[in-house]
């Protein structure tokens, strides 16, 4: 922890507005934060916080867009809201490093990551270029990366996830800045990906005693990661305290129900003792044109009314699961049974009839809802399609489906997409897969996009048409705590095949196949201690994707 | 790079049969053309047996099929017969006219490519300001200006007022190269200045549309110059669209010349091309023809070498 030490920034009255519909609306409206050398704070929000904005005003940078309209930003002595535009320059990425959400993105792929690694070292002619590539090679080391002395050479996408945001870590530890800012390192990855990164961050941090803002939604794991931690709330600052404190008594109401999020739950259903599964998939073999086989004798049963949740990390086949039973990626072997029917594999070779029973909603509301078409219409057309309604009797179904959903029918009617906000959107998604009266509907990764107290919204509206509809969900997603609150049966995947599967209760109680553990245990909690103990517990080294290669395929309890 | 070998083949194949294709659309074009070759040759006087002799000599008493066929066979091997009006073999009539079509092409793009990418990147260095209206502004003129104006403007002041090139570009045979670039170089600049607007609009464009990925942000975010984002980082990923137009107008710089050709009274292809066909002089006509399919094809296919080259994510495959 921090002695009182130097100040290092010092951000007073900061206001900053944003460009929409012709004029400069407030995003910031007057936040103050301080921190110290060798600080860590801990910037938490949902989305439209203003986060990422601060982020990046703390380097004398404004979006396009945006523009700083108040305040004072002083930097080591240095006020960035008057500096000239090559005096912030020369501060950026010598001086004060950035870490971005998504370094896939963030990496430009034209370069190797070496190379993009030294330009700034170079541009600031601080090390020749060998010298910056040693550096590069030393630092990988320390973070963990596999093949330090080669994998610099490499371009971004010949390079995984949780490695690349690694390698983005290391570049933007190139010159030995004094400040880091983190924008959201870990969002983009899975949760035993991200717990390599966050110890090496933690530890680099540490080594090397810079000061960083760490920006997440995830309350457990800034709890990991700050000293202090502050909480934002529509551009403006809830409270501020240390970390410990911060979680052990929340002061202001908004804080408290940002820490009682996760307490949804709901009863488990238990399967009917005979009758046939509505959905059945029976070892179903699939792959893409040309590719190596993404699921590998996968069989698994929905029944009518019940909630399946399939958890795996990224690429274990979860969303390949929902194209077999949709009928968008016939397999190549195996079936899907429908009321022990065959389904047949290919969609367009589905009746109508079969089609309407088994609906799609989507991760990203966004793209998955066309931003020129009316609500009235995205919603209006499978009603028509399906069930062949028109004029008036059309009309009451839209206004039906939207009361369902909790959006008042008069109010959206006639609005675009563009319109809504995440959780709307995704709830108009939720209705237009109603609008087809299914008993069935896959639920891909729904509630991943949207923040915490959103999605919870999102679960109870689920839950309660499950009850008022009777309808079977195939929950995808990748976070376990979702999984507790809604699913009455888990299926958990790993590299295209089913690893293990049960009840939620007897699947949340071990033993577990070494995988759900390492899943499982790879939830970040609460506790500040978290991550420590569990390194303690796994070894600096046996994290990420080296645990996953740890599993033992002797291990006793796989077979069983 | 074993991909890209058997990419470029496959396209290749594709190419030699779009070829095909066109030599068949090309010659039964020819043939719907009204009026008789032999009386054409003959001119009005001819008697009906010369006629006759004259159709059997040529084949055209044999049926269409049979003559597409006789004449693919020798365009393969580049023997596509004899001139009707001259008697020489189309090779010899065609074949150095489209060396110096070439060469003009040639002479036209060292400059036009460079200079409009050059520009592409500084318009989208400096974008909205003045530089780039202007720069906007006077290419889109030269774009919309037909190129015989261009050309005319060009020989009033750089040949009549001003006397530095020579107005007329007709060739000789011992010509040094600096004579022939001087001589050239009038209808060199009329076509620079005719494909440079769309080449510098893509490479703008191009490289705007990339300002706002994440790793744009991250390079500014470095402290990276704005100089260096355009030229650094946002230029490597843009090449495949501007490689794309660049073809395209390498393509119209051999095929659309005919009146730049004319203006300059340079012996070109395109000329050659409007002669035959007013004489109806068809292997020449059909001849000049799959000389452009050929060209735009190839061009098309090096584009897409090109744009695969320069994604690193075909380069190196994981």
């Amino acid at each position: 922890m921090t002695n009182k030490k130097e100040v290092l920034l010092e951000i007073k009255d900061l206001e900053i507005q944003g460009y929409s519909d012709e004029t400069w609306v407030d995003i910031i409206k007057g936040v103050d934060l301080t921190l110290h050398r060798g600080e860590v704070l801990g910037l938490i929000g949902e989305s439209g916080a203003g986060k990422s904005t601060i982020g990046a005003a703390a380097m004398g940078y404004a979006r396009d867009g945006t523009r700083i309209s108040n305040g004072s930003i002083e930097f080591d002595g240095m006020e960035l809201t008057t500096a000239s535009e090559s005096e912030k320059r020369a501060l950026r990425g010598h001086r004060i490093a950035y870490v971005a959400q998504s370094a896939a993105a963030s990496f430009n792929p034209s370069h190797k990551l070496i190379d993009q690694y030294s330009e700034a070292p170079l541009q600031y002619r601080l090390k020749k270029r060998t010298e910056a590539q040693e550096d590069a090679m030393e630092l990988y080391e320390k973070l963990r990366l596999p093949n330090p002395q080669e994998i610099g050479f490499r371009y971004p996408h010949q390079v995984s996830g949780g490695q690349l945001q690694r390698a983005m870590t290391a570049m933007a530890m190139s010159c030995k800045p004094d400040l880091i800012i983190f924008d959201e390192p870990t969002t983009a990855l899975d949760v035993t990906t991200q717990i390599e990164v966050l110890a090496a961050i933690r530890d680099i941090v540490d080594e090397y005693n810079t000061a960083a803002i760490y920006i997440t939604h995830d309350l457990a794991v800034v709890a990991q990661m700050a000293d202090t931690i502050k909480v934002l709330l529509k551009g403006e600052e809830v409270e501020e305290a240390p970390t410990k404190e911060m979680l052990d008594s929340p002061k202001e109401d908004y804080t408290k129900s940002l820490w009682a999020v996760r307490s949804f739950k709901r009863d488990q259903k238990e399967r009917p003792k005979d009758g046939t599964p509505l959905i059945s998939v029976r070892n179903v073999d699939a792959s893409y044109t040309g590719g190596d086989k993404v699921l590998d004798d996968v069989s698994f049963d929905v029944y009518e009314g019940m909630t399946v949740a399939v958890v795996g990390e990224s690429g274990s086949g979860k969303s390949t699961t929902a194209r077999v039973i949709t009928g968008l990626l016939p397999p190549s072997k195996g079936e899907v049974l429908f009321k022990g029917e065959p389904f047949p594999p290919d969609y367009r070779n589905r009746t109508k009839d079969q089609l309407r029973q088994c609906q799609m909603i989507y991760q990203m509301a966004d793209t998955a809802l066309n931003p020129k078409v009316k609500i009235a219409e995205i919603i209006g057309r499978p009603a028509q399609f399906y069930s062949g309604l028109s004029g008036a009797a059309l009309k009451n179904r839209v206004d039906e489906l939207l009361d369902l959903i909790e959006l008042e029918p008069s109010k959206y009617y006639n609005r675009y997409p563009p319109e809504l906000s995440g959780g709307q959107k995704q709830r108009i998604g939720i209705a237009r897969a109603l609008a087809a009266e299914p008993t069935f509907i896959v639920c891909d990764e729904v509630t991943s996009a949207l923040d915490q107290l959103v999605a919870e919204g999102i679960l109870k509206l689920l839950d309660r048409l499950q009850k008022e509809l009777n309808l079977a969900y195939m929950f995808i997603t990748h976070d376990l705590a979702t999984v507790r609150s809604i699913a009455d049966e888990v299926v958990v995947m790993q590299h295209g095949k089913v690893v293990e599967q049960g009840p939620k209760t007897k699947m949340f109680t071990p033993p577990h196949h070494p995988y759900t553990d390492l899943l499982l245990s790879s939830v970040p909690e609460m506790d500040p201690e978290w991550l420590t103990t569990l390194l303690e517990e796994r070894g600096v080294d046996n994290v990420g994707d080296a645990a996953t290669a740890q599993i033992d395929p002797n291990d006793p309890k796989i077979s069983g | 790079m074993g991909d890209i070998l058997g990419l470029v083949g496959k396209r290749l194949g594709l190419g030699v049969f779009i070829l095909f294709v066109i030599s068949i659309i090309i010659f039964f074009m020819v043939e719907l053309l009204p009026g008789d070759i032999a009386q054409a040759v003959l001119g009005q006087g001819a008697t009906e047996e010369n006629l006759a002799a004259l159709r059997k000599q040529m084949g055209l008493d044999q049926p269409a099929i049979m003559r597409y066929l006789d004449w693919l066979s020798g365009a393969v091997f580049l023997d596509f017969g004899n001139s009707i009006v001259t008697g020489e073999r189309v090779t010899a009539v065609i074949g150095e006219r489209f060396m110096n079509t070439l060469f003009l092409a040639a002479y036209a793009a060292v400059i036009a490519v460079p200079v409009a990418i050059v520009l592409g990147v500084i318009v989208a260095l400096l974008r909205n300001s003045i530089f780039d209206r202007v720069a906007n502004v006077v290419t889109l003129s030269f774009i919309s200006s037909p190129e015989f104006f261009l050309g005319y403007i060009l020989i009033l002041f750089f040949a009549v007022k001003w006397q530095m090139f020579p107005a007329i570009s007709s060739l000789s045979e011992d010509m040094t190269l600096g004579e022939l670039l001087i001589r050239t170089f009038l209808p060199a600049l009329t076509l620079v200045l005719v494909v440079m607007a769309h080449m510098m609009r893509m490479t703008r464009a191009a490289i705007i549309n990339l300002l706002a990925s994440p790793y744009i942000e991250m390079a500014r975010l470095k402290g990276a110059p704005p100089w260096k984002v355009i030229v650094k980082h946002a230029l490597p990923n843009a090449w495949a669209p501007i490689i794309n137009v660049v073809a395209l107008n390498l393509a119209y710089l051999i095929t659309g010349v005919v009146l730049v050709e004319v203006v300059f009274v340079y012996p070109g292809i395109g000329q050659a091309l409007v002669d035959a066909v007013s004489k109806r002089d068809f292997p020449v006509v059909q001849a000049c023809c799959l000389i452009f399919a050929a060209t735009f094809i190839l061009l098309n296919l090096a584009a897409d070498v090109g744009a695969i080259l320069t994604n690193p994510r075909l380069r190196h495959p994981k």
